[in-house]
Formats: structure tokens, C-alpha cells, sequence
């Protein structure tokens, strides 16, 4: 009975079409050849192009550029983040104003470019320099290092010696093009996270408000641990799309002398004229990105494993 | 001390003239972006939703690229790239040649790439969402593959993707103050250099941001006829 089985389907079963060379094929083979031989092409490049003294001597610096970058980004974000939460709670409340007020803040974030917000904010800030040079705080700062020498690998050791209370006005923030890069970035992205955080509760049905009260739970409860936790899941991806937007966009920092990975690089071309410093922050770049990229997709995975069956 | 009026007044005195000009070479750098963006993209879109393995790989090779670099980046790259890639083969012939490569060919090459790998995407979702069925009863009336697709399939895959492409376009017109950087005198720039002679920094760049805030809303007005037209066709059929 078996053997009639495996007969028959082996009978019924239609032949393989011919794999041949269709056109699309004939393209997509050329396609890749000419990918494969761009990106062989670029390994070429740098592997004839290799300098071991340029390199050992920009190698350090495109590292701390690196961690200026991710210390911008993350920055950034974190503040984002906070100022984000009383942005979508006025966004979504039903006070006309308010919701007006918040309306107005993000269109205007998300309509202008991120360089003219910069721009804005560090070489605007230069026309109210009286009036931040009025608000002053004191604070204690640290007036002298007694600096150790650990040998040649080790970075020095800085041990504080002497405190004494400094006058620090807002225009000593407002200086540092880091900080009015920070400034600029945070606004920014609040701007966007806090459509995302919109979204992403308006996403959560109504009966899940309306079942959580008739439970008694209060609206914070609610919020804490019925609405977020659904709203989080939603809003996983964009956030992450908004952090590698984030460290796309930081790259403009190097515009306003802000040396992270791109002012690094910018600084190494304007040195040495060798494109290999382009092709470096690139490479850094996309590894970055890609890597946030599955990170997310993974994690994402793993929250949504109870939704899959 | 000049007034503000006459700082932001046409003419001689003020700068309303030059921004304007600025404001010129921003939409004309943008709009010769979209046809070239908006072509490419369709292309990649087109390998990425393909039979063929190869096509796919060549297709997402492309996005993962240009979508993973920074705007500025591939810009920079573009410009001084194909700088030195240029002089490179005029110096064969012409031992003393050197080259200039124009800002706005290269802000437009950057700018394609970057708009096409997102729009890539953005097409490609709209083709998942046309049902096969719709292919199939294109082939089964005699309709050959090309017209399947000019005369079935893109009419309502520009409806579906149209929301998706119109934010690209706004996007689009944030990213072009990028172009600023090598030189290219659009809004920003033309902002910047009136902010360093008159030393009126936050007015001139709030202007320019107030400026990209009215090209939006201009396009969201667009847009918005856009899609009533799209959208009329449907209800016709």
C-alpha cells in the first residue's frame, strides 16, 4: 500500500520547472558581481592605501570622536526622553491651549531642519549674551589636579586637590558647541519621541482604560501597568529608528567644531587628503547602525514571543 | 543700528533678496531630487520584490548602505569622492587639470541615493499590499507583464504609497540645508552669511526655520490635492 503511495506521488509531482537564464537572473547575477566588485574595490582601496603611521596616528582620535558621538546621541536621548513625557501628556490632553502650545512645539521640531536648529541655538545664542550672562549659579568646582603618571599605556591619573566655588551663568554653558549641540539634539528629539509616546498609547484601545477602572485601578496605575507595557511594544521600533536617526543625524555636529566622528574625520581629510578617512567614519557608521538595527529587531522578538503562536 | 525691517526688507539694505534666492535654489535642488529619487527607488523596489535571489541581494545591498550612512557622510563622500575620482582620470590625459565638482550635482546625487533607498522601502510595502490576485487577472485578460504592471498594479500602488512618499518629501526638504556645507547658497547658508555681516544671528536663522516651516505647510497643501485627486479616481471606478 505504501509503495503504491510513494509511487503515485512521485508520478503526480509535477516537473521541476528549468532553472535557465531568464533576463532578471542574467541582471541580478550582473547586479551582485558589480556590488561584490565595488565592495572588493573599497577593501582594495584601503589594504594598498594602509599607512601604519597615519593610522596609528588618527586611530585614537577617530575613537574618541566615536565616543564623543554616542555620548552625544545618548545624551540627547535620555534628555529627549524626559522632556517627551509632559509634551505628549499636552498634546493629548483635551485642555485647547495646552494642546495647541504642544502642537505648535513638535510642528515646528519636525518641520525645520535639525542643521538650522543648531544653528540656531549656537550662534543665535550669541544675540542674548547679556541677559544669560545675568543668570548665574554657584557651584563648587574643582580648582586644581594633582596629575599622576601611571606609565606609557595607562592614562594619567587625576586626583582633585582644591574646591573652591565658581560663578557659572548660563553663557558659560551656551559656549561649549557640545552643549548647544546637546541643547539643539534634546529638543529636537523630543519633539519626535514625543509624537512616538502619542502614538504608541493612542495605539492601546479604549477598554483596556475603561476595564482597568471598572477593576479600580487609578489612571497612574492604569497608565504604569496596564497601558504602557502595550504602548512600549508598539513604540519599540520607532524608538529605535529615531536612535539611529539620532546618530545619523549627530554627524552635523562637526559643522559647529563639535569634534566627534564626523569632525574627526573632517579634521583628518583636511590634514592628510586622503579619502581612506571618509571610508573609515563610513565603515564605523553602518557598523554602528546595522547593529542597532538587528539588536532592535531581536529584542523585539523576544517582547513579542507571547503574541506569536 | 538697522531695524529689523529694513534688515529683512528687499534690496540693497536688507536680505529679504537673497534669502530669497536661497529659497530658490532649496526647492529647485529638491524638486530635480524627487524624479531621480523616485525612479531609482521604484528600480530597487522592484529588484527587492523579485523571484530572484540575486536581484534581492543586490537591492537590499543598496538600502543597507545609503539608509545606514549619515546624509552628511554620503554627501562629503560624493563630493570629495568624485572630486578626486575625476581628476584622477583628467590628470591621464591633462597633467595639470583640475577639477570642481559642482555642489548642486553632488547634493543631488547624495540626496537621490538617500531619498531612493527610503522610498525603496516605502514602494516595497506598497507592493505587498496589492493582493496577487490582481497580477493574476491581468495575465489571464491577455495583458502582458509590462502592462500589467503600468495599467493594474501602479495606479493603486501610487495610491498606497502616497502617504508614505510624501513624508519622504518633506524629509527631503529638511535634508537639502545639508548641502549647505559644501558651499551651496541655499536658505541656511544665505542665512548664515547674513547673520555674520549683520551680527543678527538668531533673527536670520529664525527666519530660515520659519521659512522651511512655510515650504511644509506648503507642500502639506500640495500633498493634500494630491491625494483628493488619487483619491476621486477610486470613487469614479
Amino acid at each position: 500500500m505504501s509503495v503504491v503511495a510513494t509511487d503515485a506521488a512521485e508520478v503526480e509531482r509535477p516537473p521541476a520547472l528549468p532553472r535557465g537564464w531568464p533576463r532578471h537572473r542574467i541582471l541580478g547575477y550582473a547586479l551582485v558581481c558589480l556590488w561584490g566588485a565595488f565592495l572588493a574595490g573599497i577593501v582594495a582601496y584601503l589594504v594598498l592605501a594602509w599607512n601604519g603611521e597615519l593610522f596609528a596616528k588618527y586611530a585614537p582620535s577617530y575613537m574618541t570622536g566615536l565616543g564623543v558621538t554616542l555620548l552625544l546621541v545618548s545624551i540627547s536621548i535620555v534628555l529627549g526622553a524626559i522632556l517627551s513625557v509632559p509634551i505628549a501628556y499636552a498634546r493629548m490632553s483635551k485642555n485647547r491651549v495646552l494642546s495647541g502650545l504642544a502642537y505648535a512645539y513638535v510642528y515646528f521640531f519636525r518641520g525645520t531642519p535639525l542643521l538650522a536648529q543648531t544653528f540656531l541655538v549656537y550662534y543665535g545664542v550669541g544675540s542674548f549674551r547679556p541677559q544669560l550672562q545675568a543668570v548665574a549659579l554657584y557651584l563648587p568646582v574643582v580648582s586644581n589636579w594633582l596629575a599622576v603618571p601611571l606609565g606609557d599605556y595607562l592614562p594619567q591619573l587625576d586626583i582633585p586637590l582644591g574646591i573652591t566655588i565658581a560663578r557659572l551663568t548660563l553663557w558659560d554653558f551656551f559656549r561649549e558647541a557640545f552643549n548647544c549641540a546637546i541643547f539643539a539634539f534634546s529638543l529636537n528629539t523630543a519633539a519626535y519621541q514625543a509624537e512616538i509616546l502619542r502614538g504608541a498609547i493612542q495605539s492601546v484601545p479604549r477598554g483596556q482604560w475603561e476595564g482597568a477602572a471598572s477593576l479600580g485601578l487609578h489612571k497612574l496605575q492604569t497608565l504604569w501597568k496596564i497601558v504602557l507595557p502595550q504602548a512600549l511594544i508598539v513604540a519599540l521600533r520607532p524608538y529605535g529608528n529615531e536612535i539611529i536617526l539620532m546618530i545619523k543625524g549627530s554627524a552635523i555636529v562637526a559643522i559647529i567644531t563639535v569634534y566627534d566622528l564626523m569632525g574627526i574625520t573632517r579634521l583628518t581629510y583636511s590634514r592628510t587628503f586622503d579619502f581612506q578617512s571618509y571610508l573609515w567614519a563610513a565603515i564605523i557608521y553602518l557598523v554602528i547602525v546595522e547593529t542597532l538595527r538587528h539588536g532592535i529587531e531581536w529584542i523585539e522578538r523576544r517582547i513579542t514571543i507571547h503574541l506569536h503562536r | 543700528m538697522q531695524s529689523v525691517w529694513t534688515l529683512l526688507s528687499w534690496g540693497p539694505e536688507g536680505w529679504l533678496d537673497d534669502i530669497g534666492y536661497g529659497v530658490f535654489i532649496t526647492v529647485l535642488l529638491a524638486a530635480a531630487t524627487l524624479p531621480v529619487g523616485l525612479i531609482i527607488g521604484f528600480m530597487v523596489s522592484l529588484a527587492k520584490q523579485s523571484n530572484e535571489p540575486s536581484l534581492r541581494l543586490a537591492g537590499n545591498i543598496y538600502t543597507t548602505i545609503f539608509r545606514g550612512l549619515p546624509e552628511l557622510l554620503t554627501l562629503f563622500m560624493i563630493f570629495f569622492g568624485a572630486q578626486i575620482g575625476i581628476q584622477r582620470v583628467m590628470r591621464l590625459y591633462d597633467p595639470a587639470a583640475t577639477v570642481e565638482v559642482n555642489a548642486f550635482v553632488s547634493g543631488m546625487i547624495a540626496l537621490g541615493v538617500v531619498f531612493s533607498s527610503y522610498a525603496s522601502e516605502v514602494f516595497l510595502s506598497a507592493f505587498r499590499a496589492i493582493p496577487k490576485g490582481q497580477y493574476e487577472g491581468g495575465y489571464s485578460i491577455g495583458l502582458s507583464s509590462g502592462q500589467t504592471m503600468r495599467l493594474v498594479v501602479l495606479p493603486q500602488l501610487i495610491r498606497i504609497a502616497l502617504p508614505g512618499l510624501a513624508n519622504l518629501w518633506l524629509i527631503l526638504l529638511k535634508d537639502t540645508a545639508l548641502v549647505s556645507a559644501v558651499g551651496l547658497t541655499d536658505i541656511l547658508r544665505q542665512a548664515g552669511v547674513a547673520a555674520r555681516v549683520t551680527k543678527h544671528a538668531f533673527l536670520f536663522f529664525s527666519v530660515a526655520g520659519l521659512i522651511y516651516l512655510l515650504l511644509a505647510i506648503v507642500s502639506s497643501f500640495g500633498i493634500h490635492a494630491i491625494e483628493r485627486a488619487v483619491g476621486r479616481q477610486e470613487v469614479q471606478r
